[in-house]
């Protein structure tokens, strides 16, 4: 089986290694990466396609990450704003490993807690940490709901 | 090792149980000195008598002692230690922690740092499992919670006192009346998680409308800076007073409670009647505090 061009009808160009975050909700790639803890200041060197078209999703968001391998647990958080995302591994030009990402039971330090009285707002060695229900996420601080617009609230 | 930390943690079982050993407490059955070799650190960084005492004759009723800190001015904070850091020095002197707080989820954190049980006096706007426990016992000295009417009447929106009750009360298959001013409802949100335990809440306009369908009448304050002037303040405070004539017809075992202090939520003509079980519902603190301190050190 010959290997199709990564690079064909893409914008962005092939990486050798790292990782490739395909079928990301459109608009939230920027989203996506604040998640993941990379800025303009990390050292990763990133390619981002917006509003790509896309067959399953209509448009898509995808991120390429040069020489960088995400670890289920680090990626697992994105799902929360991009619950159809592809992680695709990539080893010397081949995707050698392709997974989903769940949504955990858990979010630490990921989260602001939206309420100003919540102790995980002040100056204490603790990380916010919420519990994610089907009806929002649930400070296991304060007990607060957050139920919609997650994305504004993320550290 | 036991915390106390928010009535969410606690089945029904644990309810029970804790309120079967407060009623041990409460009529004596038990060894005046089981606490003597033990010692509390009370941490108060948020003002409270009320709390603060009873927690304190509590564990002399036990013959146990305590060291406290009353102010936030007297203590570390204002130099800047975390709560993190108090909490782990203090686990080193005292047998169990007593926190009050300023901010919510502060139990919740002391709990994670301490190497000695925590007990939640209160965390801000949060939890305070032992006035829900309290509450609890009061309503059971004079009937079984089950499948009661109790009415919810005042700030239900902002007021905690009232959510933890509610939830304490879902355990039981009590029916739930809120009685609110606009503004000042009970938060969709808990409304709901109710309605998930199975608990039938009724919403009242007005507390004249169902005061006679009720066992129970749980009053809270209304508090003035929820209110954008002092007029609109005085005008809803006024309408849900509970006076003497709002209780003609009420059944006769109709208890009516309050965390205290009240501002002017029940007139103190009310005192006089059969129905006024607030003084009786604080005194109650003791032998609840007494279960508690006894159970996580014992
Ligand atoms: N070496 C590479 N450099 C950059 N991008 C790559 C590379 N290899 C694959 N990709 C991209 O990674 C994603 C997944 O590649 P794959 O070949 O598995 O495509 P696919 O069969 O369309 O997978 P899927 O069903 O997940 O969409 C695609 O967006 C592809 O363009
Ligand atoms: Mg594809
Ligand atoms: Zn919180």
């Amino acid at each position: 089986m010959s290997r199709k061009d990564p690079s064909g009808g893409l914008l962005i160009s092939p990486i050798r290694n790292g990782t490739v975050i395909d079928h990301i909700t459109a608009g939230e790639a920027l989203n996506v990466l604040r998640i993941l803890g990379i800025t303009g200041s990390t050292r990763e060197c990133l390619s981002i396609a917006t509003n790509v078209e896309s067959k399953r999703l209509g448009r898509k968001d995808i991120v390429k990450i040069e020489n960088r391998e995400l670890r289920t647990e680090e990626v697992d958080r994105i799902a929360l704003i991009a619950p159809h995302a592809k992680i695709n591994i990539i080893r010397d030009l081949q995707v050698v490993e392709k997974k989903g990402v769940e949504i955990p039971r858990v979010l630490r330090g990921v989260v602001r807690c939206p309420n100003p009285g919540c102790i995980t707002n002040t100056n204490e060695p603790v990380e916010s940490t919420f519990e994610v229900l089907d009806k929002g996420l649930h400070c296991l601080y304060c007990d607060w709901l957050i139920k919609n617009d997650i994305a504004n609230h993320i550290i | 090792m036991y915390h106390i930390i928010s009535i969410h943690d606690f089945e029904r079982s644990d309810l029970d149980y804790l309120l079967d050993r407060a009623k041990e407490f409460d009529t004596g059955g038990y060894r005046s000195r089981a606490l003597e070799d033990k010692l509390a650190a009370l941490l108060f960084f948020e003002p409270s008598t009320r709390t603060r005492m009873s927690f304190a004759t509590a564990m002399a009723r036990l013959g146990g002692r305590w060291i406290s800190v009353d102010s936030v001015e007297a203590s570390s904070i204002v130099k800047g230690e975390t709560l993190a850091d108090t909490i782990r020095v203090m686990s080193n002197y005292a047998d169990a922690i007593v926190l009050r707080h300023p901010k919510e989820g502060a139990a919740r954190l002391a709990s994670e740092f301490a190497t000695v049980p925590v007990i939640n006096a209160g965390d801000g706007a949060g939890q305070h499992p032992s006035q829900t426990l309290l509450d609890l016992y009061t309503i059971r000295q004079s009937m079984p919670i089950d499948g009661i009417d109790v009415g919810l009447l005042g700030d239900l929106r902002y007021g905690r006192t009232a959510h933890s009750l509610a939830l304490a009360l879902a355990h039981y298959g009590v029916t739930l009346h809120t009685i609110a001013p606009g503004g000042l409802e009970m938060p969709a949100s808990i409304t709901l998680e109710l309605r998930e335990h199975g608990m039938e809440v009724v919403e009242h306009a007005d507390v004249g409308e169902v005061i006679r369908d009720l066992d129970v009448l749980y009053v809270t304050r209304i508090q003035r800076e929820r209110f954008p002037d002092s007029a609109s303040y005085y005008n809803v405070a006024s309408s849900y007073r509970i006076t003497l004539d709002l209780l003609n017809g009420v059944r006769d075992d109709l208890m009516i409670l309050h965390p205290l202090p009240r501002a002017g939520e029940i007139d103190s003509a009310v005192d006089r009647t059969p129905y006024a079980r607030y003084f009786e519902q604080a005194k109650n603190g003791v032998p609840v505090r007494m279960a508690l301190l006894h159970e996580v050190m014992k």
